[in-house]
């Protein structure tokens, strides 16, 4: 009784010297709380693919009252600003490699009397397609102008056998990167404080020998790992917390299902990198191979492959089957599942069992990996 | 005979601490002087301040006649430091550190290689020019540490408890050397704690609170004190402060 | 001189000594661009579609039809209810519902013009839209073809004189609007960004951390040599890995270099010494390599995302588009794109050289004078 309970307060102070050696050092916790907080901001803010007054050059060899009102159309659609006009095609490819434009409109000459003589005239949509979707997306606002000029002009007012299509948005009306970008960040957040800064930290206490004093200490193995992880879970979870708020109070992105549910995934998905974190540390002997591991091994991966930021679907199967063993596309598809569609434990119930599996074999190998070590 | 080093009034605060407090002394060319004081009495601080490391708050002091604080870059140039943190890069072998430092210092290739040659000769220790120094025990680090901290054959050398952790045998195998370099002319400042070794100096200081308390040859001290050995007489300095 | 000489000998060997920062930073090019270019695709193809089709008319049969044989989209499967089909939304078979309204055909002949519900999954924000636009391109050219075969006889009267407006899209520097042709170069700039900063971050913090730069700055080395010491090897390190790069996006997917390939050199090392002065102003105020790696962090994720290398600059709001004229990544990005897929000269980019250059002068100056000898 009485040694358990010095145990544990042992422990316990080992936690409270933890806490120490992190919130001493105010820059990494400004930053580890900074950190979340802007990003969001820029995710939510900054970080759109909403194409709004693309640069464009038009180039008009008709010069005729047709081309100049169909020119007017195009810059009253507010999607294009005209950054030049253009004289003759040789100026269109430096235009391009100088970056000033997206797109070039070229009207062949006699536009005008072609299409009122011929009923027929031409023009050419360039589009500087090194970014193939915003090359996309430009060409297809231009079409779509151009074939309600063309519907004006052909003066029908009922055009027969419309089909007017009404689109919805789900779940993400008016369409904001944010919904996207915040089950993704807390995924980030999450691999970044539990695996990347247990695996330095504890690398950092092998590599300045402290780690044999606190081994030789009556301390089990498995407490002094505990001690120096717990302080993260807390921060981690903290940081989790944080974007959800201000997702919900400053971008709007809702909580649809049960907060509980979201939490509790969220502390396994925090174990499971805990377990990683732990992974490397018993591998790397000093903090700058922690960190490139983690950096290699943990972040780009969760970044790349968790189909926050690039659909799996579009993946060749090799990295579908790669992403597979990613922890954090499971669980960007929970809390997907969870914040934007409402969905409970019934869905879900797959992934779940799949990250705790994750979770239990991580921290089968790290312990035993751990105790190689000691002996 | 020219001194060394003159400390005059030199002075270190760090906000409303005062780490040294106008101290004053002075060390004659060639000469062993030791640097005692109890951990937090502020010798670190005043041996930083004299490497240039540090710029002094108040008084001034000149290392191979240079200001310390007008003209650091020339104190650096005449002196040799090892410091109680380990000064050798751990993941180069005992040749590539010492080729490293020579070469920083100016030497050429050339010194630089019968240089280590007779330095490895001289310590017995020719096997180890290719081994890394993390592999190396303590005591040959820290033989080689301060055989390369006196390569570029500086005037005075500082060493900032050189011997923490090493067996008796090779601390008095370390004081050979330091008598060594003595004898051709190096000033030799250094600071302990181990009492045996100041006796080993030629005159010491020692330092309570951030003033110098005593300074003079051990025998005069222990005089002064009316004690029988080095321990006694810090003993007597040293604990009075601790108790009040 | 000699002296520099010396500090990049022992540099150099602590590097290659360095058994697990070696494959680091020789695999993880290799490895980035192998995984990245395929994983980072914002295309959008493939979109899965759902019908819900209360007519069963010729008609819809028609339309379905002409979904089916579109690149953009993929008939995965037909429901009888939204209930059904959200379904299938919410366990994400499905990115698109189409629902035909009863009595679709018969609509559209007597009426000639009928209504047809599009849902699509809008948590990805860009993808729920070019769905809809997609959807919308399918249907214009579904209704075009039933006035061409229709038309004439439903429109009452002698036909009209119709005009039309041929379009003729071009899609330069990527014909094939290949993404990975936009990503690689973006690749290109992670990696050396990346790899510089958090190698120059972590590099003085660590001598600090070993206490081994006490020795260095009692010795009479000059700043600015132990500087250009440090900080040489890890440029050599950057330059090689950007020419590992170059042949790894030209043997695998053949990426046109159109512009010089000296310039392009010339051009990273000019940007590595704003990238490693700026790890080095880092590493001068920062105690510990957990700390810098930290700050390096905080600094490149925001960089990187207000660069344009993933979503446009002009889409950006203001104000973030006035952060990103402080932004070095974004001046490299930019000018790499030009001068790689569009052929850009010397001329093209003068304007991102002289900012890049007055960018190094100013950081490496800040880095020097902030790194002190003497507390």
């Amino acid at each position: 009784m009485i040694t358990n309970l010095l145990i544990m307060k042992r422990f316990i102070g080992f936690v409270r010297k933890e806490f120490f050696h992190i919130f001493r050092d105010r820059r990494t916790l400004l930053i580890l709380f900074g950190m979340p907080v802007v990003q969001i901001l820029l995710f939510g803010y900054a970080v759109t693919n909403e194409i709004k007054e693309a640069k464009i050059a038009i180039l008009d060899h008709a010069k005729d009252e047709v081309s100049r009102e169909a020119i007017s159309k195009i810059l009253a659609s507010g999607y294009f600003i005209l950054e030049s006009d253009l004289h003759s095609e040789k100026e269109i490819e430096p235009a391009f490699q100088a970056g000033r434009i997206k797109l070039a409109i070229v009207f062949e000459p006699g536009f005008g009397t072609r299409l009122i003589r011929d009923g027929k005239a031409a023009v050419q949509i360039l589009a500087d397609a090194t970014d193939p979707n915003t090359a996309s997306t430009l060409v297809t606002y231009t079409q779509a102008i151009f074939l309600d000029y063309q519907r004006e002009l052909n003066a029908i007012s009922s055009i027969p056998l419309t089909i007017v299509p009404d689109s919805r948005m789900r779940y993400n009306p008016e369409q904001k990167g944010v919904f996207l970008f915040v089950p993704g960040l807390i995924a980030i957040i999450l691999m970044l404080v539990s695996a990347m800064m247990t695996s330095i930290s504890i690398t950092r206490e092998k590599e300045m020998g402290t780690m044999e004093v606190l081994l030789a200490s009556p301390m089990r193995p498995f407490q002094i790992i505990l001690g120096k992880v717990t302080p993260y879970v807390m921060l981690s979870l903290i940081n989790a917390i944080v974007i959800l708020l201000m997702g919900k109070f400053v971008f709007g992105v809702p909580v649809q299902g049960s907060v509980v549910l979201l939490l509790s995934e969220s502390v396994l998905f925090i174990l499971s990198a805990l377990a990683l974190g732990i992974l490397i540390s018993t591998v790397a002997q000093s903090q700058q191979v922690a960190l490139m591991l983690s950096l290699m091994g943990l972040m780009l991966p969760t970044i790349l492959l968790s189909g926050f930021m690039f659909p799996i679907e579009n993946m060749p199967i090799p990295l579908q089957v790669i992403s597979n063993i990613i922890p954090a596309r499971w669980f960007v598809v929970i809390v997907k599942g969870i914040m934007l569609k409402g969905l409970g434990l019934d869905l879900l119930w797959q992934e779940t069992v799949i990250l705790v599996g994750f979770t239990v074999f991580f921290m089968l190998v790290s312990t035993r990996k751990f105790k190689v070590r000691l002996e | 005979m020219m001194a060394s080093i003159v400390a005059t009034e030199l002075t270190r605060t760090f906000g409303a601490f005062t780490a040294v407090d106008h101290i004053s002394f002075s060390v004659e060319e060639g000469e062993i002087f030791g640097f005692l004081g109890a951990n937090g009495a502020g010798k670190t601080t005043a041996m930083r301040m004299l490497c240039g490391l540090l710029s002094p708050s108040g008084g001034q002091a000149t290392v191979a006649g240079y200001d310390i604080a007008k003209r650091p870059e020339m104190v650096k140039r005449n002196i040799g430091y090892m410091s109680q943190k380990f000064s050798l890069y751990e993941d180069l072998t005992v040749g590539e550190n010492i080729v490293f430092y020579g070469g920083i210092y100016g030497l050429s290739r050339n010194t630089i290689r019968s240089k280590t040659a007779e330095m490895l000769e001289k310590l017995g220790l020719n096997e180890v020019r290719d081994t890394m120094i993390r592999d190396l025990p303590l005591g040959w680090k820290q033989k080689i540490a301060f055989s390369t901290a006196i390569i570029h054959e500086p005037q005075i050398v500082f060493l900032d408890e050189p011997t923490g952790g090493v067996d008796p045998v090779t601390r008095r195998q370390f004081w050979d050397l330091i008598y060594e370099a003595a004898d051709n002319g190096v000033t030799i400042f250094v600071t302990t704690h181990y009492m045996d070794e100041a006796e080993y100096c030629n005159r010491i200081s020692i330092m309570v609170d951030g003033r110098i308390d005593a300074m003079g040859t051990p025998e005069a001290l222990k005089q002064q004190f009316a004690a029988n050995s080095m321990d006694e007489v810090f003993v007597r300095l040293a604990r009075p402060s601790a108790v009040k | 001189m000699r002296t520099i000489g010396f500090i990049l000998y022992k540099e150099f060997r602590q590097i290659f000594r360095n058994k697990a920062i070696l494959p680091i930073i020789f695999v993880a090019p290799v490895i980035q661009l192998v995984i990245l270019a395929y994983a980072a695709n914002f295309e959008v193809k493939n979109l899965k579609l759902v019908v819900i089709d209360n007519d069963h008319s010729s008609f819809s049969q028609r339309l379905i039809g002409k979904f089916e044989g579109s690149a953009y989209f993929r008939l995965v499967g037909t429901a009888d209810s939204e209930a059904e089909a959200s379904g299938m939304i919410e366990e994400d078979r499905a990115d698109i519902i189409m629902e035909i309204p009863k009595g679709f055909e018969e609509n559209l002949m007597r009426e000639n013009v009928d209504h047809i519900q599009l849902i699509a999954n809008a948590i990805d924000g860009v993808k729920g839209g070019l769905a809809a636009a997609y959807s919308g391109q399918v249907i214009r050219d579904f209704n075009r073809e039933m006035i061409e075969t229709y038309g004439p006889v439903l429109i009452s009267g002698a036909p009209m004189a119709q005009v039309s407006i041929s379009m003729d899209e071009q899609y330069w520097f990527n014909p094939k609007m290949d993404y990975k042709t936009f990503m690689v170069p973006g690749i290109l700039a992670l990696l050396v960004t990346m790899i510089g900063s958090f190698l120059s971050s972590m590099n003085i913090v660590r001598e600090k951390e070993m206490g081994t730069i006490e020795q260095i700055n009692v010795t009479p080395i000059k700043k600015y040599q132990f500087v250009i010491g440090k900080q040489l090897p890890f440029l050599v390190i950057a330059l090689f890995e950007f020419g590992i790069g170059l042949i790894v996006a030209k043997i695998l997917y053949n990426i046109p270099f159109l512009g010089s390939i000296p310039l392009m050199f010339v051009f990273t090392a000019l940007y590595m010494t704003v990238i490693l002065g700026l790890g080095l102003f880092i590493s001068t105020f920062t105690e510990t390599q957990q700390q810098a790696m930290f700050i390096a962090w905080f600094f490149m994720v925001i960089f990187i995302f207000l660069s344009g290398m993933f979503t446009a600059i002009e889409n950006m709001p203001a104000w973030a588009q006035t952060l990103t004229y402080f932004n070095p990544v974004r001046y490299f990005i930019e000018a790499i794109r030009m001068v790689m897929l569009k052929g850009a000269g010397l001329h093209d980019i003068a304007r991102q050289i002289w900012i890049l250059v007055g960018y190094a002068i100013l950081i490496n100056t800040l880095a020097v004078w902030n790194y002190r000898k003497t507390v």
